[in-house]
């Protein structure tokens, strides 16, 4: 059993959170196009 | 005592269990290597001994699975999941192309509507012949694969439009880019299972819905790029080779992220010397076996009969409801009835996420019980009320779409409730059969009755009653066979061989 930890250890993973914002935003920014256009032809229901 | 870990992934092949193990003594300072630990946004902390070589742990070809780096966050996996359904979902918005091709090639509307057609018959036999592969190959092979196909299918497809060569627009959209639709479709599915074993449900949820969302984005895209480049067939080869490359970009953030976690398991058994936990835990049965039992089949009429009475809707909800409305003080115009269907797509996309999501907390054999037992009531009121109160039926024909969407969405987890995480994937594809069934089962309902009734001198809702009442009857078979269903066999269960994995773990 190591009694000590070594430098890759204590630096542990590196942080994701930029990565899955980017990630996120990559597929999240054409779906809100995709309801946005959405929601202006479901309106026609109401008004057309 | 020794608290030795050893890691594992893998799976079944064809003749038995495969799998890369590696071990390493725990570490007092190293908390992932703790007896228990797990992250709370990570499945499987690598383990990797400092003496052994990092390629034989962190693959990195597209024939063999992604095994996630430390600290990789499961809530990669559902973006990289929908960037290929938002691509492949494209392929309803194929309407949007049909008018320009019939002006620009003197097609028919049955002519224009080839493409489309094939694709989903190569979804269907892609998704079921292709399983076993994506199981054995992995997410990165599959995507890569989903990508190349539907990608090279618009090439082709622009190429066919630039030479006016009709036929290399069928062959490339809907035979090639049909093989993308089918093994990009069920790419993630298994992957995304494994990853939130504690959220089946919303996790495929979220993918199936991008295969929704991928025709809302999709319609609008298409539609402005025709109206830029025009509708001649110079103009519809330039809107098939930017999708193309488009969607290759696209689809490249799932092939660069997608992850399968690592199991841990404890040398020798976890405390107590109990089996450790195993995503791998629990009933595990085979694509193969899987068909040869009763429940796949009743899940296969689920599917079918769930699908069939969304498509009753679905397939002809711009005229069902003008038709409706034709003799009333407030008839519906083409633009309202436009609405409609938008609406009617939203609820099918909320439905993905949403009914998914709720199975994983009143269970899927309830969850159907409400699309199949409730989806009939909703028929029954728009029979028997739907042409007095418009607002009924809108409501109603909301609540049927999205109990469809739920259905598509819903069914992978209960295949993994039913069948365990082992090829559910494969079995998946083998299930969507069922899809391509009900696709054409219920447009030949509703528009034969119609017909026919049309024929007979009816009109307004009389051209529709009696596609209701055979809709009832179907979800009433399929929520009987949703009864039927009960645990598989344990003579279907595949065991892994123990031996093996005790060498693997001693290693």
């Amino acid at each position: 059993m190591s009694s000590g930890s070594s430098p890759s250890d204590s630096a542990g993973p590196p942080d994701r959170r930029p990565l899955i914002a980017f990630a996120w935003l990559w597929v999240g920014a054409p779906l809100c196009y995709g309801l946005y256009e959405l929601v202006q032809k479901a309106t026609q229901l109401f008004t057309g | 005592m020794s608290s030795k870990y050893c890691l594992q992934y893998g799976g079944y092949v064809d003749k038995g269990w495969r799998t890369r193990t590696g071990c390493r003594s725990s570490d007092p300072n190293d908390r992932s290597a703790q007896p228990g630990y797990r992250s709370p946004h990570t499945v499987g902390e690598p383990v990797r001994s400092p003496s052994q070589p990092r390629g034989r742990f962190l693959s990195s070809g597209i024939m063999s699975p992604p095994v996630a780096p430390p600290g990789w966050s499961r809530w990669l996996v559902p973006p990289a999941a929908l960037s290929v359904h938002l691509s492949i979902g494209q392929a309803y918005a194929w309407s949007v192309f049909k008018p320009p091709l019939e002006s620009a090639l003197g097609l028919s509307g049955t002519q224009s509507a080839l493409p489309f057609q094939l694709g989903i018959v190569m979804l269907g036999l892609s998704a079921a012949f292709g399983g076993t592969l994506v199981e054995r190959n992995g997410p990165r092979w599959a995507m890569t694969v989903a990508l190349v196909c539907f990608s090279s299918g618009f090439l082709l497809a622009s190429l066919g439009a630039a030479t006016e060569q009709y036929w290399l627009i069928v062959f490339g959209y809907g035979f090639v880019g049909g093989i993308g639709l089918g093994i990009g479709y069920i790419s993630p599915v298994s992957t995304l299972i494994k990853w939130f074993p504690d959220r089946p449900g919303m996790a495929t949820g979220i993918a199936i819905m991008g295969f929704g969302g991928g025709a809302l984005i999709a319609s609008p895209w298409s539609a402005q790029m025709l109206e830029s480049f025009g509708s001649d067939s110079s103009g519809i080869a330039l809107a098939f080779l930017v999708h193309g490359l488009s969607y290759a970009v696209f689809m490249s953030l799932g092939v660069l992220l997608v992850r399968v976690p690592r199991i841990e398991k404890p040398a020798g058994g976890g405390a107590g010397g109990a089996p450790a936990p195993s995503a791998l835990s629990g009933v595990q049965v085979s694509a193969r076996g899987a068909v040869r039992t009763p429940q796949f089949w009743c899940l296969w009429v689920i599917l079918c009969m769930n699908v069939t009475a969304g498509i009753g809707i679905l397939e002809k909800a711009a005229p069902m409801i003008k038709d409706f409305f034709a003799d009333s003080s407030t008839p519906v115009s083409v633009s309202a009835a436009a609405g409609f269907v938008a609406l009617l797509s939203a609820a099918n996309m909320a439905g993905r996420i949403g009914w998914s999501s709720t199975s994983d907390l009143i269970g899927r054999k309830n969850i159907y019980r409400v699309y199949l037992g409730v989806g009939a009531l909703m028929y029954a009121s728009i029979a028997w009320f739907g042409d007095s109160s418009k607002p009924l039926f809108i409501l109603c024909a909301l609540v049927i779409l999205s109990f469809y969407g739920g259905g598509f969405a819903t069914i992978p987890a209960y295949l993994k409730d039913l069948f365990g995480t082992y090829q559910v994937g494969a079995i998946h594809g083998r299930l969507l059969t069922a899809w391509s069934t009900a696709g054409v089962l219920g447009p030949l309902i509703v528009n034969w009755i119609a017909d026919r009734q049309e024929e007979a001198g009816k009109t307004g809702s009389a051209l529709y009653g009696t596609s209701f009442y055979i809709m009832i009857g179907l979800l009433a078979v399929g929520f009987v066979a949703n009864e039927l269903v009960r645990p598989v066999d344990p003579r279907h269960h595949v065991s892994a061989p123990k031996e093996k994995e005790a060498a693997d773990v001693q290693r």
